[in-house]
C-alpha cells in the first residue's frame, strides 16, 4: 500500500473519508459532525500552563468585543486578547476582604478640608473689634500676577489663603504676607513673611541667655576637673594649638536688618507651619559660596564645601534673606523714611507715604527709576549694618597682651558701607551684558488695564507687579542666584604651617669637605692678615 | 502637551509658578487649531516658551502620522503668528552647546562666534559667510537638545507597530499610583540610545511594542529628576533638574499626561554640585 502522503505530494488527502475522487455523492454528514466534534474537543483542551482553553478564551473575546464594539477592532485584537487573559487572573472569590487602601490623596484631601473649618474663636474677635492682624488678600495678588502668567493655580492659591488665616489665628502676628514658593527635590516650601507683635519675639533671646549661663557653669566645672587632673598627674602635654578662629560676627537683632521679618514655612497648605530660625551672618556668607538644591525636609543636612553652619532650615532662611534683599522693590515714593534725619545708611525704618502719586503703568515699565528697593542690602559681612567683630572680644579676653598681639596680626577690617535703604533699582548692576531687571507690561493690546511687571534677572523667579497704588513682590523658583558662568566651588584653604619658620629650625646644607677646607684657609688668611696689620701698625707707631 | 488639553493641563503644571497669562492662553486657543489646519498636522503640541531678555519665544510642535518621526517646530513671539523652524543640523547643535547666557528675545540677534569657537568662525569666513550665529539657530538647537534630553512620556502611552511607526496606545489607561512614582515608568520620547546595551535577560522581559524607548532610570547624573505628588496627591509631576523649567505631569489612572518647558533655555551645568 502507498504510505501516508505528505501535503506537497499529489494524492494527499485522498485516503481521508469523503475526499476520494470517486465519491460524487454528498459527504457523509456523520463524518462531518465527527470532524466538528474533534475540532471542538481540540479547542476545549485545557492548556497545561494556564488552565485556560482556547474555546472559552475566544468566547470571552467575542463577548467583550460585541459588548464594547470598539472601532477598528481587527487592529487591536491582540491587545483585547491580552486583556481578557489578564482579567482571568483576578480572584473573584476571596474569603478575605480587601483592606481599604488609604491613598495619600485621601490624607491630603482630609487636611485641605480641615482648612475650611471656621473656628468659633473667630467670631469673638469680630465682636470685640480688636485690631485684627491684616490677612493679605492673596487672591487679589494672584490675580495681578496671573495677568503676567505668573502664579500657582487657583485652588492652591485658595488653600494657601486659608492656611495663612490659620497661621494668623495661631501665632501672635502683626503683619503677614505670602512671600512665595521654593521648589525642592522631594517636597516644596510655601513661605510666609511675618512680623510678630511686639514682645513676642523675645522668647528666643531668653533661651539664648539661659543657654549661655549653663555653658558658663559647665566651663567652671570643667576647669575644676582639669585642675584636679593636673594635680594628680603632670604629664607633658602636646603643644597647644595657637590657632585662634576669627571672631564671630554677631547676628542682627530680631526686628532689624536681615532678621527684620520672621518666616514660617510649610510643605503643603494644610500642613502645620514651622518657624525658621533667625539668620546669622556666617550663614549668609557661606550661602553665597554654595549652590544646593533644597530637598524639602527642614532637618536635612547640607553637605558642602565650605561647610554650611546649619541644616536645610538655616540654608533656606539664608536664601530667603538674600532674595528679599536683592529683589523686594516698590514704586519709588511709596515708602519714605520715618525721620528725615535717618536718610543715612543706618536708617532702617520706613513708612508709607500718604502723598504718593502712582505714575502711569507705561512709565513704570519704561524707566526703572520708578522702582526702589525697600529692603536693606546685605553687606559682604553678612549683615545689613556693619559691625567690627573685634570690638566685642574686649569683654571676653582676659589677657591684654594677647589681645594686642591679635590686633596687630589681624588685618584691619574696613568698615563696609552698603547702599542706602530706598535706592532706585536703576542703579542695580547687571551681570555682563544682562540687565538686572526686565520690565514689561502685562498686555500690549489693552493698555488702560495693563499691569507693570518686573522680572529679576539676577534671581530668576522673583517678580514684582504694580498697578496704581497696589504692588507686591513674589518668588517662585528653586532659590538660587543666576550666574552666567558655571559654579566653581571654593578650593580648600592652604594647609596650616606646622611650626613658625625661623633660623633656629631652618635646615641648611651641611658644608662639604672642600668648603670646610676653603673656610679654614680663609680663616687662616684672615688671622695672618690681622697679624700683619698689627705688625704694620706697630711699625707705624714707631 | 497636547494643544487640545491646554486649558486642563496648565493648572496641573502651575506648581512651579510658571504659566501663561489669560491673553496668551486665549491666543493659543485660537491660533493652534489654525496651525493644525494650515500645516495638515495630525497632532499639535504646545511645547512651551523660552524667555529672552526682551521677549519670549512660544514654541509649538506638529506631529504627523508617525509620532516618532522628526517633529516640525514653529515659534511665535505673540502666540498668534507662527514661523516654521528648519530642522537642526549637527554643526548647529554643537555650536549652540557652547553658547552661554540668556536668549535676547530677538530672533535676528547675532552671536559673535569668534569669541566662542575660533575654528567654526574661521570655517565660516572661509566659506564666505560671516562668523556669526543667529539666535534663531540657537533656538532650534536648544529645542532639539531639550527634547532629546528630557522630553518624556509614560510607559505604555505609545506603541510601535510592526511596520515601525509609532502611534498613541488607545488602550493606555494611565499608570497606577505605585508605578507613577518610579522613574522606570517613564521613557525619553526620542531615538533610544541605551536599549541595545541591555542584557539579553533584561530584554526578555521587555515587550517590544511598548518598551522601545530608553527609560529614565539610567539617566546621568542620578537624581536629575524630581518626582512629586502635587495637588493633594492627584497629579504626579516630574521636574527636570538638568534643564530647569521642564515640567511633566500625569494624572494616575487617566490618560492625561504631557510635558511643557517654561524657562530660560539654559542647561544647568552646576547640577552635580547641587545634588
Amino acid at each position: 500500500e502507498h504510505g501516508p502522503y505528505q501535503p506537497h505530494e499529489p494524492g494527499y488527502g485522498l485516503d481521508h473519508p469523503g475526499y476520494s475522487p470517486y465519491e460524487d455523492e454528498i459527504p457523509d454528514p456523520q463524518a462531518r459532525m465527527l470532524a466538528v466534534k474533534n475540532a471542538k474537543a481540540y479547542l476545549l483542551k485545557t492548556s497545561t500552563r494556564s488552565g485556560l482553553n482556547l474555546y472559552d478564551h475566544f468566547a470571552n473575546i467575542l463577548t467583550k468585543i460585541l459588548d464594547e464594539q470598539p472601532t477598528n477592532t481587527v487592529d487591536i485584537i491582540e491587545d483585547i486578547s491580552k486583556d481578557v487573559k489578564c482579567a482571568q487572573f483576578r480572584k473573584k472569590m476571596d474569603t478575605l476582604r480587601d483592606e481599604h487602601l488609604i491613598l495619600p490623596t485621601f490624607e491630603a484631601a482630609e487636611k485641605c478640608k480641615a482648612l475650611f473649618v471656621k473656628e468659633s474663636g473667630e467670631e469673638e474677635h469680630e465682636e470685640l473689634g480688636e485690631e485684627m492682624p491684616s490677612l493679605p488678600n492673596v487672591m487679589e495678588t494672584a490675580f495681578y500676577f496671573e495677568q503676567a502668567g505668573i502664579g500657582l493655580d487657583k485652588d492652591e492659591c485658595y488653600y494657601i489663603y486659608l492656611s495663612l488665616k490659620n497661621l494668623i489665628n495661631v501665632q501672635p502676628i502683626q503683619t503677614c504676607r505670602f512671600w512665595g514658593k521654593i521648589l525642592g527635590l522631594e517636597m516644596n516650601y510655601i513661605i510666609a513673611e511675618v512680623q510678630l507683635q511686639e514682645g513676642e519675639g523675645e522668647e528666643e533671646e531668653e533661651t539664648g541667655e539661659e543657654g549661655e549661663e549653663t555653658v558658663a557653669e559647665e566651663k567652671e566645672m570643667g576647669e575644676a576637673e582639669e585642675e584636679e587632673g593636673e594635680e594628680k598627674e603632670k604629664e607633658p602635654e602636646p603643644p597647644k594649638s595657637t590657632y585662634k578662629p576669627p571672631p564671630e560676627v554677631p547676628k542682627e537683632e530680631n526686628g532689624t536688618g536681615t532678621n527684620k521679618y520672621i518666616y514660617f514655612v510649610c510643605n503643603e497648605p494644610g500642613k502645620p507651619w514651622v518657624k525658621l530660625p533667625p539668620v546669622t551672618p556666617a550663614q549668609i556668607v557661606c550661602a553665597r559660596k554654595i549652590k544646593k538644591f533644597f530637598t524639602g525636609r527642614l532637618d536635612a543636612p547640607i553637605v558642602s564645601f565650605p561647610p554650611f553652619p546649619g541644616n536645610e532650615a538655616n540654608y533656606l532662611r539664608a536664601q530667603i534673606a538674600r532674595i528679599s534683599a536683592g529683589t523686594h522693590v516698590s514704586p519709588t515714593g511709596f515708602y519714605q523714611f520715618a525721620n528725615e534725619d535717618e536718610e543715612e545708611e543706618e536708617g532702617d525704618a520706613y513708612e508709607e507715604n500718604p502723598d504718593f502719586e502712582p505714575p502711569p503703568v507705561a512709565e513704570m515699565v519704561e524707566s526703572l527709576a520708578t522702582w526702589a528697593h525697600h529692603v536693606k542690602d546685605i553687606l559682604k559681612q553678612g549683615r545689613c549694618v556693619w559691625i567690627n567683630p573685634s570690638q566685642k572680644s574686649d569683654e571676653n579676653e582676659e589677657e591684654e597682651d594677647e589681645e594686642e598681639e591679635d590686633k596687630e596680626e589681624e588685618e584691619e577690617q574696613e568698615e563696609e558701607r552698603g547702599l542706602p535703604l530706598l535706592t532706585l533699582i536703576s542703579e542695580d548692576e547687571g551681570i555682563k551684558n544682562i540687565p538686572a531687571w526686565t520690565a514689561q507690561p502685562s498686555t500690549n493690546l489693552i493698555p488702560q488695564y495693563s499691569v507693570a511687571i518686573l522680572q529679576s534677572n539676577r534671581w530668576p523667579g522673583a517678580y514684582a507687579f504694580a498697578s496704581g497704588r497696589k504692588f507686591d513682590n513674589i518668588y517662585f523658583g528653586w532659590g538660587h542666584k543666576y550666574s552666567p558662568e558655571s559654579h566653581t566651588p571654593a578650593l580648600p584653604p592652604r594647609a596650616q604651617a606646622e611650626y613658625p619658620i625661623g633660623p633656629g629650625i631652618t635646615e641648611t646644607v651641611d658644608p662639604t669637605v672642600e668648603d670646610e677646607i676653603a673656610f679654614k684657609v680663609a680663616q687662616e688668611e684672615a688671622l695672618a692678615g690681622e697679624e700683619e696689620e698689627g705688625e704694620e701698625e706697630e711699625v707705624e707707631d714707631d | 502637551m497636547e494643544a487640545r488639553s491646554l486649558p486642563a493641563a496648565l493648572p496641573l503644571v502651575a506648581g512651579g509658578g510658571a504659566g501663561l497669562s489669560p491673553e496668551r492662553r486665549a491666543a493659543l486657543g485660537a491660533s493652534l487649531p489654525l496651525l493644525q489646519r494650515d500645516y495638515r498636522f495630525e497632532r499639535v503640541w504646545f511645547w512651551g516658551c523660552i524667555e529672552g531678555l526682551r521677549g519670549t519665544y512660544y514654541i509649538a510642535e506638529g506631529l504627523g502620522p508617525n509620532r516618532a518621526a522628526p517633529r516640525s517646530r514653529l515659534y511665535s513671539l505673540n502666540c498668534l503668528d507662527w514661523s516654521l523652524l528648519t530642522p537642526a543640523t549637527k554643526e548647529v547643535l554643537a555650536l549652540a552647546e557652547q553658547l552661554k547666557g540668556r536668549f535676547q528675545g530677538d530672533p535676528s540677534f547675532e552671536y559673535n562666534l569668534a569669541e566662542i569657537n575660533a575654528e567654526a568662525a574661521a570655517r565660516l569666513t572661509e566659506s564666505g559667510k560671516e562668523p556669526v550665529m543667529k539666535e534663531e539657530a540657537r533656538l532650534i538647537a536648544t529645542i532639539e537638545l531639550i527634547d532629546r534630553a528630557v522630553g518624556i512620556v509614560p510607559r505604555g502611552a505609545f506603541v510601535k507597530t510592526p511596520l515601525g511607526s509609532v502611534h498613541e496606545n488607545r488602550h493606555f489607561e494611565g499608570l497606577s499610583l505605585l508605578e507613577a512614582k518610579k522613574l522606570s515608568s517613564y521613557f525619553h520620547f526620542t531615538e533610544p540610545v541605551n536599549l541595545k546595551n541591555k542584557t539579553l535577560l533584561e530584554k526578555a522581559d521587555l515587550d517590544p511594542s511598548t518598551d522601545f524607548l530608553d527609560s529614565l532610570e539610567h539617566d546621568i547624573p542620578r537624581g536629575s529628576w524630581s518626582i512629586q505628588l502635587e495637588k493633594g496627591g492627584t497629579v504626579v509631576v516630574l521636574r527636570s533638574l538638568l534643564w530647569l523649567g521642564l515640567t511633566f505631569y500625569h494624572v494616575p489612572m487617566t490618560k492625561q499626561f504631557g510635558y511643557v518647558y517654561f524657562g530660560t533655555g539654559e542647561k544647568n551645568l552646576d547640577l552635580p554640585f547641587m545634588l
